[in-house]
């Protein structure tokens, strides 16, 4: 069902050092990003998905993270116990990724072209002439749909549109050649008309690049429409894993049924509260299921040990005693 | 709830306090900083109770023991007139802490409140009267400034501080006036504006409030700078008047004497570049304090 | 039948930048009557902050006017009586801002009773509490500096800031827009709240056309400036007219397949939004038009009555309008 797998996170134990003691951030995470596969990462504020991918990539700051547990296979490496300076080719061509605010993630002194072409330049360690560079950079531009690319290269960042920044840092990205894309919350900062846009056209070239992509996300109705499968994350955990389709069709864990609850509809419904309480405080996380203070359903095993993955059919799984067979 | 749940003013302090101390020793470097400023303001304060030999900071002369090279009975070595340098040093000490803090109690209201105005009303000719008086002080040379002023009137501590909280005054203003300019045009400000509140809140409650993290760094940053600057002023003649152990006053004393005579000048030199690291030291350690951080 | 309080008539608001001038609101007219909700839709560039600004009193206008019950109050804030500000409040949009990080929440939540002589000394502190109690938040959160508290919070404490002096009127500029699913829900269910209970008056700004269906209980969609189709909540989502409200609610990603069978035909967006600065002439939405017809690029068009309180501001309309309805047909206007 799920393609050869290309990112593992097995049992990723994260934390963070601060005045009062340690942040148990990150609780066992467990994730699998297939070759080709869309895959959703949606969760709220504070979860930890930002942590789990900064993890992955190998920039988060330590200190005040510690990494205590766990690995991230990736092409059969470790990416935790592999040498630093060896993974600066894996980040650049292995994995990429794309920022939520575009206009913080390209330089504003350079113009886009000089941008580009340092990437193509560093990611492919190519000593090819200027030109080549150039015409690479050109083509990565004409991918993204980018009206007039000789002239966009000459342009600053600041002459250009939310979505055109994107579009470039998506091109960025891309041109890089890596198979794994890591785009977190790429369209929360751009209107709905042009986050369509850039979200058809990321599907669209991740389609006939044959990438992966996890797209991490806290809008529901973004995921719906784009992804082959989603994990849900709560407070350091999966706590769900779905094909998308069966996720919203049959969302099981009590916090994706909350979430699903709170979306406001098109059709009218007013706005139910959804979830109750707030995020646990990651000095003193609840012990067992982290979300049991706030589940309707709690029983008394949720709060002694936090339930594990179950199988529930098709590869969906749930992190809820409630579904224990 | 009932009021007792309420944390009590103590424990609020308390709590405030650990937060801050955490945040200053992430740096091992602050500590050194605090330490030495601690350190160099309880000898100052203290002087005529640990200082080996107290009377040799005033008029005191012993040409049998002068000159003498640093030994356990005098650890830092005598100077021509038999004067323990050791001693002197601490004495020294409460001149500098003097002058910097004179100074800067001086300096920063003033400077602080103008920057404040001007900032707030950036645009107005209450800015431009304000920045280009400003502007005039920064133009001219600090040092001509203050050697200018010292030698009209009488060479002496007291003058010498005048004359550096001149020319000190402007670069204060400059700082809050670009910190004020930009933080009126936040969000916070807008909204106690919108709510009706008066301009004299805003200035002092809503404004002030944000710029006292750089305002504070600078300040112990300064404390090094004014230290520096009157040791030179009384290197020329124009501070310190012998026979009162300035440091900059001894490092001048001792300037003919050297190489063969190198402790006259040298220990009181070591002096005034410990004093001046350790205040920046604590500078680097106070910005983090002030640091506001997002978990 | 509920009384007119705010009324807007032909509002307009340019800045002069060194690229030329910025007409970030051209000629906007709606009213909002009492315990009701106007929302105002539109994407970046439309005006619509600038709409909440100037209402404010944050920006002067430029030309037309606003009434409150009644009065005359097309001024600045600084020139505004004191008792007005009592009556309008904002509710900004993000939270993080809108707060200063170096005050604590009772300092912040005091400063309004403070300015309008609400606070008397020996109750002070138990005004705070029902401010806080007001809007579910612990009361041990007083002492507290943002820093501490999450961003739904935060909007929460901005929330009792706005409804300390008992107003009449508050505006919520994208209230919810940088809070999670969850938070907003808890949030808009208590604005709602207190609507209810305290008789509240709303101009809800937003983006979010799913958020808009539920909250309001009329909606105006604004496009570079102007207001181009205005209607009661359910009219506006059941039968949008204009083609930038189809384009718009066409675009939006839902979670259901019956959001999806109410949704327009896909419409794909084509091309930029154009800036603020360089707005096309004509119709200013018609380079992005796919049922743009030739007088779209000559002529704007009026806003011309499509059925009971909905309004509409094209062409296509225009014309439907003069073949079987021109009795109804209202110039440049709202309702």
């Amino acid at each position: 069902m799920m393609s050869e797998p290309l990112l593992t996170i097995k049992n990723l134990h994260v934390g963070f050092d601060i005045y009062g003691g340690h942040l148990k951030v990150l609780d066992g995470v467990n994730f699998t990003a297939g070759k080709g596969e869309k895959v959703g990462l949606v969760g709220e504020t504070g979860c930890g998905k930002t942590t789990t991918m900064k993890a992955v990539m190998r920039i988060l700051p330590i200190p005040p993270a510690r990494v205590r547990d766990g690995e991230i296979g990736y092409k059969g490496k470790d990416l935790l116990r592999v040498n630093l300076k060896r993974t600066r080719g894996v980040k650049g061509k292995g994995i990429s990724m794309i920022f939520q605010d575009p206009t913080a993630a390209l330089n504003p002194v350079f113009t886009v072209g000089r941008q580009l072409m340092d990437v193509v330049k560093y990611s492919t360690g190519d000593d090819r002439s200027g030109d080549k560079i150039r015409d690479r950079a050109i083509s990565a531009l004409k991918d993204v749909a980018m009206p007039d690319p000789e002239r966009i290269l000459s342009n600053y960042p600041i002459q250009l549109s939310g979505g055109m920044r994107q579009r470039i840092c998506i091109a960025m990205a891309l041109v890089t050649g890596s198979e794994l894309l890591i785009a977190d919350e790429p369209t929360t900062s751009l209107d709905v008309t042009i986050q369509d846009q850039v979200l058809r056209l990321l599907g669209n070239l991740v389609e006939e690049k044959g990438n992966s992509t996890v797209l991490i996300t806290h809008s529901l109705g973004i995921v719906r429409e784009w992804t082959d499968r989603v994990y849900v994350m709560y407070a350091g955990n999966m706590v769900e894993a779905s094909p998308t389709k069966e996720l919203f069709s049959k969302p099981l864990h009590p916090y994706t049924q909350g979430l699903m609850k709170a979306v406001p509809k098109l059709t009218g419904e007013g706005i139910a509260e959804g979830v109750t309480g707030r995020i646990p405080n990651y000095l003193t996380p609840p012990p067992g299921c982290r979300f049991h203070p706030r589940c309707p359903h709690v029983i008394p095993i949720c709060e002694q040990e936090r339930p594990p993955f179950f199988d529930v059919g098709d590869a969906h799984q749930v992190a809820c005693y409630l579904y224990k067979e | 709830m009932t009021q007792n749940s309420q944390p009590t003013f103590w424990s609020r302090k308390r709590e405030g306090f650990g937060r801050g101390w955490y945040k200053f020793s992430r740096n091992p470097l602050s500590i050194v900083g605090l330490s030495l400023i601690l350190l160099i303001a309880f000898l100052a304060a203290f002087a005529p109770f640990v200082t080996p030999y107290p009377k040799h900071a005033g008029v005191f002369v012993n040409f049998a023991e002068a000159s003498q090279s640093p030994s356990l009975k005098y650890l830092f070595g005598t100077d021509v007139f038999g004067r323990d340098i050791l001693s002197r040093i601490f004495f020294g000490f409460r001149f500098s802490l003097l002058m910097g803090v004179v100074v800067l109690v001086l300096v920063v209201p003033p400077g602080v409140i103008l920057g404040l105005v001007a900032g707030y009303f950036k645009g107005s000719w209450i800015d431009t009267v304000i920045m280009r008086i400003t502007d005039i002080f920064l133009a001219v040379p600090p040092l001509i400034l203050a050697l200018a002023i010292c030698s009209v009137l009488t060479p002496n501590i007291f003058n010498a501080m005048l004359a550096v909280s001149l020319m000190w005054w402007p670069w204060y203003t400059r700082l809050v006036y670009g910190l004020a300019s930009s933080l009126r045009n936040e969000f916070f400000v807008e909204a106690a504006e919108l709510t009706g509140a008066g301009r004299l809140h805003i200035l002092f409650k809503e404004i002030l409030p944000n710029c006292v993290s750089p305002i504070f760094t600078k300040m112990s940053l300064d404390m090094g700078w004014v230290i520096l600057i009157g040791a030179t002023l009384s290197f020329v003649g124009l501070g310190v008047q012998p026979p009162k152990p300035g440091l900059g006053t001894m490092v001048a004393d001792g300037r003919i004497y050297m190489p063969d005579q190198w402790w006259i000048t040298v220990f009181p030199a070591l002096a005034i570049m410990f004093v001046v690291l350790g205040f920046n030291l604590l500078g680097d350690g106070l910005r983090d304090l002030f640091a506001v951080e997002e978990v | 039948m509920a009384e007119k309080i705010v009324i807007v008539k032909d509002l307009k608001k340019h800045f002069l930048t060194s690229r030329g001038t910025v007409k970030a609101v051209d000629g906007i007219s709606f009213s909002i009557k009492e315990a009701e909700t106007l929302g105002l839709v539109g994407e970046s560039g439309s005006g619509k902050s600038t709409v909440a600004y100037t209402v404010m009193g944050m920006y002067r206008p430029t030309a037309g006017q606003i009434l409150f019950r009644g009065k005359d109050i097309s001024k600045e804030a600084r020139k505004r009586p004191k008792s007005l500000k009592k009556q309008i409040q904002i509710v900004f949009q993000d939270p993080g801002s809108s707060l200063n990080p170096r005050r604590s929440i009772k300092q912040i939540l005091e400063l309004p009773l403070k300015v309008h002589g609400l606070l008397t000394k020996k109750s002070g502190t138990q005004q705070v509490e029902r401010l806080l109690e007001m809007v579910e938040l612990p009361l041990d959160y007083m002492y507290k500096y943002t820093e501490a508290i999450g961003g739904g919070e935060k909007q929460m404490v901005a929330i009792a800031r706005a409804l300390a002096t008992d107003p009449s009127f508050v505006v919520l500029d994208e209230p919810t827009s940088a809070l999670d699913v969850s938070v907003q829900a808890k949030i808009i269910k208590l604005l709602l709240q207190l609507q209810r209970e305290l008789h509240l008056t709303y101009l809800f700004i937003t983006h979010d056309l799913s958020l808009m269906r539920n909250v309001a209980t009329r909606v105006a969609i604004m496009y570079l400036g102007k207001i181009c189709e205005v209607a009661s909540a359910a009219e506006f989502f059941q039968n949008p007219v204009h083609p930038y409200t189809r384009m718009l609610l066409s675009s939006i990603p839902v979670v259901s397949e019956a959001e999806e069978a109410l949704k327009p035909k896909k419409i794909l967006s084509r091309g930029e939004i154009p800036s603020p600065v360089d707005i096309p002439p004509g119709c200013s939405f018609h380079m992005r038009c796919p049922e743009k017809r030739d007088n779209c690029s000559r002529e704007d068009p009026e806003m011309v009555t499509v059925g009971e309180g909905h309004t509409v501001r094209c062409h296509l309309e225009s014309q439907n309008a003069d073949s079987h309805v021109r009795s109804i047909r209202i110039p440049t206007g709202g309702i």
